[in-house]
């Protein structure tokens, strides 16, 4: 559809300044931050923000004396997703070489530099989890998001400036968490460890991603709303909740780092879980099953197995998702009836969640032998069959009974990784793969060979984490519990921790191995990027223009 | 006939229609629900309503639950109950031989194969989980922490002391606990460095180290104001203040020539904790049993008092 009004220059409208304007009073506010902080890390990490919003000020006001940001409602926003892919790549490959260090630490302790407190293991942790999380998945998110519901709903992404408002918005946010992390700025709630001021300032990316979200879809020119965008909404609404609930604090000093949680004790405990595990089922499953619904039907060039079976999936999923926290929590203060709870919404968890793999699987009925020509097919096809295995294994652990062997070893470190590496990760690779030749107009990768290998490197690694992690863990379970005929424990917990030497070298070289394969990915993207001759890809399907898509 | 009715075709692989919708080119065929995924999504939700039904399960308002305020469940389940009841059934299991041991004498321990294997299991479990960290697996120590096998002991190694030890910790927080303090020679300046070259030169002479003997004689001056006190004037120690003996090859914190001077400038402070309120007088009178059995106990005949 070409309007005649369709094309808009962003520069002088209100939200432009809008945007000016809070990134102004935050750099008033990292100012104050740096002059009067009551406490050296939040001295020092002012600067960092200072830093950052400055850099905001300089770039919008470039911006609005070159004429403006363009709005061009005849095409999509294509640059938009090609800065998300980038810096999936860049914190994907970030986070994984941080998981790859902390998982040397745990079989070699010295790695522990005493030189250098941030490079502890009680830094480092949370740095990878938040890179890998939110720093790659996010952005991964945020970015096929951004794709998927421009291509369905067949508009150019609403909101003028806000999208890169969002983009930059959460780029910013990741850097003062993970700064902070190193300097050992944390509230100390797994998962969600940035203090009130990063909270604060990711609940307003946010809720402008949301609105920009919402906002195209009530531009769309199809009647329908197709069901990659319900998981996509369900994600950035139920994550909207869970970060504000459970960040509730009150900061000992409004230029402090420093806060104190709403909650204590065990409703403290719930609400972290009722977060945490929602994370889990909003983010990490949720979000990514958006990316599933559009790229694998896209890349196989099939029809979506069932229609009703993504209804039912979708809202029985995150019916029942909610509920589950409480499985964190078996055998702790928190009272049986809740666990209960927890345990048996787990289970009726399970098959809402393989309604998503049987959809992911069964669209490929018709095109089976793409698993033989395409690799990234096979990638996609991989992380549908994970995400059935963890989807699976996740209520089989929830299991009182069950939990009792699994709870705190490193069994569950393997149940999440099988998730992470093997169903977030190669649906995110798997997409990206698609998106590169799509967004830079190649005809496909540069090399398919490399996609290949990819592809192998990373299922061993991730086979050997999960074989690793599942032996330590069961092991760890089993002597734990090991009493002996006059009903003394049988094994001491050291000797427990000695058992985990050859486990942990394993789970490294596991990690060694997927994060030598995100390298190849990286290099492969960059030689696409760059205009190197690609191999003609007869799976690369020209994506259409806006104006072209009728 | 609605507007997707129309759009509705046929798949030629599955032979299923579509819904008629299209975006960006993906279709949706309109397969119905496979069969054995509803059931067995019905077979869950069935099986969480029965569970509910026998265990504790759902909050309920005041009065509707008895005397909770949750739903108790057929089976009147509580995890808390079952916890308490399987330590009772330990404790039970391990009565007899704590019973066994109260008041035995380590003569007495030996001869009695029965009682010697409890004392050994108990004190094996409680030291792999308490000592360890410190002492080591093997008990065989590191620099700083004393190696328990050998007969080498700071503050005495008859079963009596070591239950004190262990009941009272070494410059813990106890009130009574086993406490001495040697000086930070250098730190604190009370030496020079080359009248620690010299007392180091001395005390390594006392185990058959040869040095300079000039310096041997300038340090045996110093070691006779300054350290005798402790070590006594013959250099063998006193258990009365933790004061090592410092003629044998045993050393706590290594008996190299740079060990020895390093010890003596910062003058060490080895903290042991007081297990008195951590383990019961039980299961310490095992872990000393089993600790003196470790092969280094003295005066095997001793009775434990206190008891």
């Amino acid at each position: 559809m070409i309007s005649a009004h369709g094309l808009k220059r962003a520069g002088s409208d209100p939200s432009t300044a809008i945007v000016l304007l809070i990134t102004v009073l935050g750099a008033l506010w990292a100012l104050f931050a740096a002059a009067y902080a009551p406490d050296a890390a939040m001295r020092g990490q002012s600067w960092l923000i200072l830093g950052g919003f400055l850099t905001g000020i300089i770039l919008l006001v470039g911006a609005i004396a070159g004429g403006g940001v363009v709005t061009d409602e005849r095409e999509y926003n294509e640059s938009l997703i090609k800065a998300g892919v980038i810096a999936s790549l860049f914190w994907g490959v970030a986070g994984l070489l941080v998981g790859v260090v902390i998982a040397f630490q745990l079989a070699f302790p010295v790695l522990n530099l005493e030189a250098f407190g941030f490079t502890s293991f009680g830094r480092l942790r949370p740095l990878h989890t938040s890179a890998v999380i939110f720093a790659f998945g996010g952005n991964v998110l945020i970015a096929t998001s951004f794709y998927v519901v421009q291509r369905t709903c067949r508009t150019r992404i609403a909101g003028g400036i806000w999208p890169w408002f969002v983009f930059w918005g959460y780029q910013f946010f990741i850097l003062i968490a993970a700064s902070g992390y190193l300097i050992g700025i944390t509230q100390g709630k797994e998962y969600a460890e940035p203090e009130w001021y990063a909270d604060i300032w990711l609940t307003l990316v946010w809720v402008v991603y949301l609105l920009v979200f919402l906002g195209t879809l009530w531009k769309r020119k199809e009647p329908h709303i197709y069901v990659a965008n319900w998981f996509y909404l369900a994600f950035i609404v139920t994550i909207a909740v869970l970060h504000v609930i459970n960040n509730l604090a009150m900061p000992v000093s409004w230029l402090g780092s420093r806060s104190y949680s709403a909650f204590a004790g065990v409703q403290d405990a719930l609400t972290q879980w009722w977060y945490g595990h929602n994370a889990v089922g909003f983010f990490l499953t949720a979000g990514f099953l958006g990316i599933m619904y559009y790229f694998i039907p896209k890349r196989v060039n099939r029809p979506v197995y069932s229609y009703r079976l993504s209804i039912i999936h979708f809202w029985s999923l995150i019916f029942i998702y909610i509920w589950a926290g409480p499985h964190h929590l078996h055998y702790t203060a928190l009272p049986e009836w809740a666990q209960t709870l927890g345990m048996t919404f787990s289970i009726m968890l399970w098959m809402p969640s393989w309604g998503g793999m049987i959809n992911g699987l069964m669209t490929l009925s018709g095109a089976w032998d793409k698993l033989r020509t395409d690799p990234v097919v096979r990638m996609l096809v991989m992380s549908v069959a994970f995400y059935g295995m963890s989807t699976f294994e996740g209520p089989v652990m929830s299991i009182r009974a069950v939990n009792a062997l699994s709870h705190y070893t490193d069994w569950t470190i393997g149940h999440v990784h099988s998730g992470a590496l093997g169903w977030v990760g190669f649906v995110s690779f798997g997409a990206l793969y698609c998106l590169v030749p799509w967004l830079w107009k190649r005809k496909g990768m540069y090399s398919k060979a490399l996609v290949d290998w990819h592809f192998w490197i990373a299922t061993i690694g991730i086979l050997l984490y999960i074989t690793s992690m599942w032996t330590a863990g069961i092991l760890q379970g089993l002597w734990w519990r090991t009493y002996n005929a006059l009903g003394f424990l049988e094994y001491s917990f050291v000797e427990t921790v000695e058992a985990m030497y050859i486990p942990y070298i394993i789970r490294a070289v596991g990690g060694v191995l997927y994060l030598a394969g995100a390298l190849i990915m990286v290099y492969n993207v960059y030689r696409t990027v760059r205009g190197d001759a690609v191999e003609v890809d007869e799976n690369v399907i020209d994506q259409p223009a806006l104006e072209a898509a009728k | 006939m609605s507007e997707h009715d129309s759009k509705r075709e046929t798949d030629a692989h599955s032979g299923t229609e579509t819904t008629g919708h299209e975006w960006d080119g993906i279709k949706e065929l309109d397969t119905p629900l496979p069969r054995w995924w509803l059931y067995i999504f019905y077979g869950c939700i069935v099986w969480a309503v029965i569970y509910w039904v026998f265990m504790p399960a759902w909050p309920a308002l005041p009065g509707l639950a008895g005397e909770t305020d949750h739903t108790r469940g057929l089976r009147n389940h509580s995890e808390r109950a079952n916890v308490a009841a399987a330590l009772d059934a330990l404790d039970a299991e391990r009565a007899g031989g704590f019973a066994a041991l109260e008041g035995a004498s380590i003569a007495e321990i030996e001869n009695d194969p029965q009682l010697l294997g409890f004392v050994l299991a108990a004190g094996d479990a409680v030291f792999g989980d308490n000592c360890a960290t410190c002492h080591g697996v093997g008990a065989q120590g590191f620099v700083g922490y004393p190696n328990l096998n050998d007969d080498v002991w700071l503050w005495g190694g008859s079963y009596e002391d070591i239950r004190t030890t262990l009941t009272v910790g070494i410059r813990s927080e106890h009130p009574d606990t086993r406490f001495s303090q040697m000086p930070a020679f250098g730190r604190d300046e009370l030496l020079s460095r080359s009248q620690i070259g010299d007392v180091t030169d001395y005390v390594l002479s006392l185990s058959g180290t040869s040095a300079d003997v000039g310096a041997i004689q300038r340090g045996e001056a110093i070691f006779e104001a300054q350290c005798a006190s402790c070590h006594m004037a013959d250099g063998r120690g006193d258990r009365l203040q933790g004061a090592p003996n410092l003629t044998d090859q045993d050393w706590l914190y290594g008996g190299t020539r740079e060990q020895v001077m390093a010890i003596i400038h910062r003058g060490p402070y080895g903290v042991m904790p007081a297990w008195e309120d951590r383990l019961d007088e039980a299961t310490i009178d095992a872990l000393a049993a089993y600790v003196f059995l470790l092969g280094g106990g003295e005066d095997a005949t001793a009775r434990p008092t206190g008891r």
